[in-house]
């Protein structure tokens, strides 16, 4: 679904991504872990193009999405995208928030996004907040509605960063609840995260980056079993 | 205490009901609303539309910069330059004697005359105002929405210049007070505004403190309008925020 070769990203002199490769399957899992500044986030940020990338390629569901000629808006109506710090737009209900997109692109009429925003929010137990703003929700409420807005988008794959990051650690259970049921429903998902047991429970395939290349690539009883990289091996000491 | 009285009594009867001078005040009253309302209309059209050149210019990505968009900046920056350079009254005194030399001195050509130049002044001070609260907003709004697939301006015209325009409403307040106020000047192009008024019936009748004391208060009770009206349309606003 997702092939990506020889990726690079540099901003000014500093290489954040060196010649990546990595592909997706659908249906796959793939949660990506690392210290800080070792270029995740930049990684998921160039597979939609929030991030334009330096060198290589990607080709998502056949297109090659790095090429001049590819029509950014189309490409990323087909790949959901969930924040650290939520980005809810501020000056819309939650209801707004989420009919707002499909709207605008004219997928839907105004009836259609409203039906579906409801029944989205029914899923997330939140249809009660459908009218207010998204100053008066908690973190966690606003992240779960983060990801029903994307999901209202009928994306094919869903790129996670750092969702539960910034929530109070109360909060975190409610958002990788929503996030394991929406794997269980075949999504497919790339997720940057520090959760180790939402790795272990629901990946696929975990990926180790470090400095800016993937250092390990393994499916999560391998990873957390039998690390083979010593700055794995480490970084897995201080983390559990 | 006896004469002060009976030469404030003869200035009110010779600033206003002498001549029917007080139809001074009014038509100048006229002038001025008229001019600094169209000044306005015409400040934020062009205000809003330099900002969005300025932060659309300022946030592509480097290697991925449009030549026009390039071109518009330049003009936009050398425009606010120019305008925020050079007092308002002289590039009101260039407009009229200058640019618009060749127009017969009528009141229809001074007021538009005087809009123009105005509308233009105030769209620098609008632009960089409007260009502040855009850049006020978190760039995580515009890359959410750029990531459910809605172009740039889609996002602009939904999500960043709704927030932008509440979070500068006070500073725009403020500068539709300093336009109002601003506009006293066009009296050097001899359009008989409220401060004009004044100063005709002053050469009238020799009379100093009632009428500049008149228009003061007439000034005075504008600005105390606008601040009201602005303070209702700010509360309205803030009703996203309520926590």
């Amino acid at each position: 679904m997702i092939y990506v070769k020889g990726l690079s990203k540099s901003f000014g002199s500093i290489d954040v991504l060196k010649n990546i490769d990595a592909h997706i399957s659908p249906g796959e899992k793939v949660v990506i872990v690392g210290p800080s500044g070792s270029g995740k986030s930049t990684f998921l940020r160039c597979l939609n193009l929030l991030e334009i990338p330096t060198a290589g390629s990607i080709v998502f569901d056949g297109q090659e999405i790095t090429s001049d000629k590819a029509d950014v808006n189309e490409i990323r109506r087909h790949m959901g995208m969930v924040f650290q710090h939520f980005n809810l737009f501020a000056n819309m209900t939650v209801k707004q928030n989420i009919m707002f997109a499909p709207v605008k692109l004219k997928l839907m009429t105004s009836e259609e996004a409203q039906a579906q925003a409801m029944a989205l929010l029914e899923r997330v137990n939140l249809a009660d907040k459908a009218d207010v703003y998204p100053s008066q929700l908690s973190g966690g409420q606003k992240q779960r509605i983060a990801i029903v807005r994307s999901l209202a988008m009928k994306p094919k794959v869903m790129l996670f960063d750092e969702p539960t990051s910034a929530l109070d650690p109360e909060m975190v259970g409610e958002v990788l609840e929503l996030m394991k049921q929406l794997a269980d429903s075949g999504m497919t998902m790339v997720v940057v995260t520090h959760e180790m047991g939402f790795a272990r429970e629901v990946a696929t395939r975990i990926l180790f980056m470090d400095e800016g290349i993937i250092k390990e690539e393994a499916a999560p009883a391998e990873f957390f079993g039998a690390p083979k990289d010593p700055r794995l091996q480490d970084f897995l000491r201080k983390v559990l | 205490m006896q004469k002060i009285i009976e030469g404030l009594r003869l200035g009110i009867y010779q600033t206003f009901i002498l001549e029917n001078n007080y139809k001074y005040f009014i038509n100048g009253l006229g002038i001025t609303l008229l001019v600094t309302a169209s000044a306005l209309i015409l400040g934020l059209i062009l205000g809003i539309f330099v900002a969005i050149v300025r932060s659309a210019h300022d946030q592509q990505p480097q290697n991925r910069r449009n030549p026009l968009l390039g071109i518009l900046n330049i003009i936009c920056r050398l425009y606010l330059t120019v305008i925020r350079g050079t007092p308002s009254m002289v590039q009101l005194l260039i407009m009229w004697f200058v640019i618009w030399a060749s127009a017969r001195a009528t009141d229809g050509n001074m007021i538009r005359c005087a809009i123009l130049s105005f509308g233009i002044n105030s769209g620098a001070y609008i632009a960089e105002i409007v260009r502040s609260g855009i850049m006020s907003i978190d760039k995580g709004q515009m890359e959410a929405g750029r990531s459910l697939g809605l172009t740039y301006a889609a996002t602009m015209k939904g999500v960043i210049i709704p927030q932008a325009f509440k979070n500068v409403l006070p500073a725009l307040g403020n500068e539709m007070i300093t336009l109002l106020k601003e506009t006293s000047i066009v009296t050097v192009i001899g359009l008989k505004d409220l401060t004009k008024g004044a100063m005709i019936i002053q050469s009238k009748t020799y009379q100093a403190l009632v009428p500049f004391l008149a228009i003061a208060a007439i000034y005075l009770v504008m600005v105390l309008f606008l601040t009201w009206v602005m303070d209702k349309v700010e509360r309205r606003m803030r009703e996203s925020d309520i926590r």
